[in-house]
């Protein structure tokens, strides 16, 4: 049970051992080798940056932990060149069931409609998502992942952050141009700059256990309210790959952790749940909900990232999830301001965005865990009304409330230029771009997303129809669906999806967000939003 | 003002009493599952976010209201 799935070895590094005792100089060191901070590293790297990456263990892989990975997710990780193992590796679902009691109350599928490269989500193992990363970072000669290197102290300067780093052979100083702390929700950084972390702690107890066993359900995510096995309280039931099943059962608040996770406390529980106990434990875990975030994300030269920087309650696969849309959100916009591409003050969008995006996401989360854990009476016999509706009626359904799963945030943005024509759908500016179905010209299917990523995300201008080319600044991508010589869009599921006429264009952030959209691009109107989207204005 | 507060029944007699009625025989704790039930019931009808809060306001009003009348009492 929770046996490490991955050892890395420490390795001393030549920054380690300098005359004089001068720091080494680096322009970013990211702090923390989970999700967020090695697809942080992989992001930078083939922009092109040098990253030194730390973590103070040196293995990876205790129990599953965040296990639902959303569409965004894996579109990230398909720029990042580790979607398909993801995708292959992991159990693919888009329908999730409520049941209340006996019965099933509703059921739901999150992407009902074809032309996606990507489902709705995969489930896998947090251990699989990470060693794949590390695969990864091992063909980017970029990327410097020193395992055993502990951040214990951090200086801030002017221009700069320096660090000390305990190691097996003793502590070395590092100087950094950024700091980038992915160091998790307990993270030691967050504690270096003195940032607090406000919010709100969650009573109620819950039990995640993995097990092990073969079992014909299928790969859906199943949650209870009230069910017979669990009598007035929540379950929820997951697939995982290799017959590893996340099962995750509400506590009362008194519940004694240490001999709730005993496993001959856990195993009768579970037994009643599935009706036999053939199964063998994974990784036993009880946990308390916390949902919070700094007040900035920024603090000098250190940027906060995933976990470090926000924290919900698991029912919505918001954690992680939005941990690797900060990676993707600060990326580009680090580079450009490492290359001096764009003033320092960019930097400060990836704080306004992610923070907005963060308190959506706990405003999401708390809203289900509430609805999951009633605070007080009425709250309960609210509940039980809805709980009750929804078994003859269509809206009482949808206001049960059994975890609202991680969709991308619209950003309200200082980097998105309003429309200023009418729109009927589409992404408008700040929204993530939609996938659709295209075929290349010498008829090989594809996608939009691919059309993004191929050759390195960078600003595109993915247009649409006959309309007019329209001079495109160098370093911008030009995406073009239909007209002469365009991506053929079969079925015209592209065109639908943006909204688009003959001679629409849609101006794209690297991270694959819409800066700002035309019915009728000029060359002048494509540069101005250029521009406010690189933070020059 | 999204909320109507003016009189919409033309018998408004009627619509008190079917909800007085409505509780008769009820305990004290069915009365209550019946309130929230109802309550989310005509929410979800009116269908507009900014009716329901303004008619939120107006019900807690009552509350303050009525804190304030002990108050002066005092």
């Amino acid at each position: 049970m929770a046996q490490a799935k991955t050892q890395f070895g420490y390795r001393r590094h030549p920054d380690q051992v300098r005359p004089g005792q001068t720091p080494a100089e680096h322009a970013i060191v990211v702090v923390g080798a989970g999700p967020v901070g090695l697809s942080l590293a992989i992001d930078l790297a083939q922009r092109g940056q040098r990253v030194v990456l730390l973590d103070d263990a040196d293995r990876i892989g205790e129990g599953s932990r965040a296990i639902c990975f959303s569409k965004r997710s894996l579109e990230y990780w398909d720029r990042l060149g580790v979607g398909d193992r993801m995708v292959e590796k992991g159990v693919v679902w888009s329908v999730g069931r409520i049941f209340h009691g006996e019965s099933q109350l509703y059921q739901f599928n999150l992407l009902p409609e074809e032309g996606h490269k990507r489902p709705a989500f995969i489930n896998l193992q947090q251990y699989y998502a990470e060693a794949y990363l590390v695969d990864r970072i091992n063909d980017l000669p970029e990327i410097d992942l020193r395992w055993c290197n502990k951040v214990t102290a951090l200086e801030q300067r002017n221009d700069s952050a320096l660090l000390t780093i305990e190691t097996p052979e003793g502590a070395y100083r590092l100087s950094a141009q950024y700091v980038i702390a992915c160091d998790g929700a307990r993270s030691s950084l967050r504690q270096m700059v003195g940032a607090d972390f406000a919010g709100q702690v969650f009573e109620d107890q819950f039990l995640i256990a993995d097990v092990k066993m073969t079992a014909e359900f299928p790969t859906e995510r199943w949650f209870w309210f009230d069910p017979p096995f669990h009598a007035g309280r929540s379950a929820l039931l997951h697939k995982q790959p290799d017959d590893v099943w996340r099962i995750d059962l509400q506590l009362n608040r008194y519940a004694d952790p240490g001999v709730e996770k005993k496993p001959e406390n856990v195993r009768p529980r579970i037994a009643r749940m599935l009706g036999h106990d053939k199964f063998d434990f994974e990784w036993i875990s009880l946990y308390k909900f916390q949902c919070r975030r700094m007040d900035r994300f920024i603090h000098g030269r250190v940027i906060f990232a995933g976990d470090s920087a926000h924290q919900v309650s698991p029912f919505g696969a918001r954690g992680a999830n939005s941990g690797l849309e900060d990676a993707e959100n600060l990326s580009w916009k680090l580079d450009r301001v490492l290359r001096g591409q764009s003033p320092a003050t960019l930097l400060e969008s990836y704080h306004v965005e992610r923070s907005m995006a963060a308190d959506e996401n706990i405003r999401e989360s708390t809203r289900s865990t509430d609805f999951m854990a009633p605070n007080s009476h009425q709250e309960a016999r609210l509940r039980k009304a809805v709980l009750s509706l929804a078994k003859e009626t269509e809206f009482g359904k949808r206001m049960v409330n059994g975890g609202r799963l991680s969709v991308p945030c619209s950003y309200n943005s200082p980097l998105s230029s309003a429309d200023v024509e009418t729109w009927n759908g589409g992404p408008r500016p700040g929204c993530s771009m939609l996938d659709a179905p295209v075929r290349t010209r010498a008829g090989e299917g594809s996608y939009l997303t691919d059309m993004f990523r191929k050759g390195g995300t960078q600003f595109a201008v993915l247009g649409f129809g006959n309309g007019a080319a329209i001079e495109l600044p160098g370093d911008v991508k030009d995406i073009r669906v239909g007209g002469e010589g365009g991506l053929v869009d079969p079925g015209g599921l592209a065109a639908k999806r943006y909204d688009a006429g003959s001679d629409t264009a849609y101006l794209l952030r690297p991270d694959g967000y819409v800066a700002a959209r035309f019915r009728h691009p000029t060359k002048a109107m494509v540069a101005a939003a250029l521009s406010r989207a690189q933070g020059l204005n | 003002m999204a909320l109507s507060t003016s009189s919409n029944f033309a018998r408004p007699d009627d619509a008190f009493r079917a909800i007085v009625e409505a509780h008769r025989g009820l305990s004290e704790e069915q009365s209550a599952d019946f309130d929230a039930a109802l309550v989310l019931i005509l929410a979800n009808h009116i269908g507009d976010i900014d009716v329901l809060r303004e008619a939120i306001v107006l019900a807690r009003r009552r509350m303050v209201d009525g804190k304030q009348q002990q108050q002066q009492q005092q």
